[in-house]
């Protein structure tokens, strides 16, 4: 009882990767026991902004206790952008891990799809230097040419590339990467917008492949207690006893077929 | 040096207790503290079947607080019982089940339920401004409000707290109306409608369109509807509205509050009500007062 805490991590660098994505690593007591898929809850030191920002965790090294983030500033006056600023000798409040995080077990001996689109992007990394499987597919969607982690994925996988404006890999999105390429996949773990889960969600249940899903919604408690971020569910869910699994507790990974989207 | 304080008839070990709904049934944050440094747990409203709530998003930030429009989901009073209870009664604190419903029949068959439970204390949530029928129709009119206390009075073998809604114009005037339909205590204030807009994607920030303001942000009004309160009515006032630490909580009992509730400064820090109540335990000390009870409703002109 009583032993997870809010702790202030140290800061021990931060890099701009791309316009508005940042790249932070922190020395935290959440390495020790964090897996891939998993988030932090960080907060901000202004009075103003209570809650905190549900944070998927990039890189994990447990030999030197720390963590790396890799996030989108949302905007002027927010957060994160109060996260961009902080520098070494910094220290930054943090909950964490938080969540389930990905099965990685799933995936010996298979042909693997990692795919993540925008910010969903950053989850896949620590997954890829992870997953033991027989042919590990990243295929990552950007925006535009500013194809953050790409060198750092090019190191663990097979990496297709696919960007919204054409700028960069094949233009559209990660299942145009597919489709183009002609990949083929067993498994699946996807991170990135709705609108994206459900079209791969859709391609898996045509292609009849199990397909893991990590979802998002704004959060207010990150445990498990508000029930602000919820997804709706096919059956009923142990907990709540109404089709709705919290995403911060039960989630954010969630079986495509366990989820409506 | 006393902490106890004794809300119609229950004793709890020091006056605080979580706001309903930012706590679930403790279980959550036992993970980050010992729910036994709490004068009482107050759980997530309760209803007769399970609730879906609303659809999301449910929750916003705004400044020096939050919005939630969670819309009373809730596991049903049977898992509730079957679960809920057994896990809170593991620790050394007293349980307030927090009841809520569509109507009269619905509060009354969970209090009904809960007769022969243990649990401490029923809080009848006539308040809740984000289900159209949750409540909030008998929490804004003092004849009904008066009404659903009386009824839920019959059947509750537990004390009955009573909380209320500071969307009203005369919040002593309601706690007068529950008073006199039997009411052992009030609790307030609930959340304060609001609304919040992205203007970037020009839409409402709750898929509900309004929802609940909480957090410091509305503390002042917290403390002066509690003052207005103590002024009205004799029953034991339990004190919420945006307290995040040991100052807000005795601003709050000064006011006339005999215990109080911590809500939305359980999301920015899990472990924040055992520090609130070592600063209230160091208040005390460090201004050689004897006794909690001492600061109810002690402030002066």
């Amino acid at each position: 009882m009583g032993e997870k805490r809010k702790e202030n991590a140290a800061v021990i660098s931060q890099e701009k990767l791309a316009e508005g994505i940042y790249s932070m690593w922190i020395r935290t007591e959440a390495s020790k026991s964090a897996k891939p898929g998993q988030f932090i809850s960080v907060y901000t030191n202004d009075g103003s902004k209570l809650l905190p920002r549900p944070i998927s965790i990039c890189e994990i090294d447990k030999e030197e206790g720390k963590l790396r983030i890799v996030y989108r500033v949302t905007g002027r006056n927010t957060g994160t952008e109060q996260f961009s600023r902080l520098g070494e000798g910094d220290t930054v409040p943090v909950v964490g891990p938080l969540g389930n995080g990905f099965p990685i077990k799933e995936a010996r001996g298979k042909k693997v799809f990692l795919m993540g689109g925008g910010i969903g992007v950053p989850p896949i990394l620590e997954l890829a230097k992870q997953m033991d499987c027989e042919k590990k597919q990243i295929v990552a969607g950007y925006r535009d040419m500013h194809t953050f982690l790409r060198e750092e994925f090019e190191e663990n996988g097979e990496v297709y590339i696919s960007t919204e404006d054409g700028s960069a890999g094949v233009k559209g999105n990660v299942l145009d990467a597919v489709r183009m390429h002609e990949l083929e996949a067993d498994i699946i773990y996807a991170c990135g917008p709705t609108p994206m889960l459900r079209a791969i969600k859709a391609y898996a249940e045509e292609k009849n492949i199990v397909c893991y899903v990590s979802l998002e919604e704004r959060m207010a408690c990150g445990i498990g207690a508000c029930l602000g971020c919820v997804c709706k569910t096919k059956k009923k869910d142990h907990h709540s006893n109404v089709h709705n699994s919290r995403i911060c507790k039960d989630g954010p990974v969630f079986l495509a077929t366990e989820v409506e989207l | 040096m006393n902490m106890k304080v004794n809300i119609a008839g229950v004793e709890w070990k020091n006056p605080v207790t979580v706001a309903s709904g930012t706590f679930g049934s403790g279980a959550e944050f036992a993970e980050f503290m010992d729910l036994g440094r709490l004068g009482a747990v107050t759980t997530k409203g309760v209803s007769n079947v399970p609730w879906q709530g609303n659809p999301t998003p449910r929750v916003a930030e705004v400044y020096g607080g939050m919005m939630n429009a969670i819309g009373l989901q809730n596991p049903g009073i049977d898992l509730f019982c079957e679960r809920d209870i057994p896990f809170l009664r593991q620790f050394d604190t007293k349980i307030i089940v927090n009841v809520c419903g569509k109507s009269e029949e619905d509060y009354c068959e969970v209090v009904q339920r809960l007769a022969n439970e243990d649990v401490d204390m029923l809080e009848i949530n006539i308040s809740c401004p984000n289900v159209k029928e949750g409540g909030i129709a008998f929490g804004q009119d003092p004849r009904a409000a008066e009404g659903i206390t009386r009824a839920v009075k019959k059947y509750a073998k537990q004390p009955v707290i009573m909380k209320l809604s500071p969307n009203v114009t005369d919040i002593a005037g309601m706690a007068k109306a529950v008073e006199a339909g039997g009411a052992d205590a009030v609790s307030l204030i609930n959340t304060l409608t609001g609304m919040k807009i992205d203007i970037h994607r020009r839409t409402f920030a709750l898929a509900n369109r309004t929802g609940g303001v909480s957090g410091p942000a509305v503390h002042p009004i917290a403390v002066r509807m509690v003052y207005e309160t103590a002024q009205a009515v004799k029953i034991p006032i339990i004190g919420m509205g945006g307290i995040a630490s040991a100052e807000d909580a005795i601003e709050m009992i000064l006011a006339g509050a005999s215990a109080v509730s911590v809500g939305t400064a359980n999301f920015h820090d899990p472990a924040v009500t055992t520090k609130i109540v070592d600063g209230i335990e160091r208040y005390l000390e460090e201004n050689h007062i004897e006794d909690i009870r001492e600061l109810v409703g002690a402030v002066r002109d």
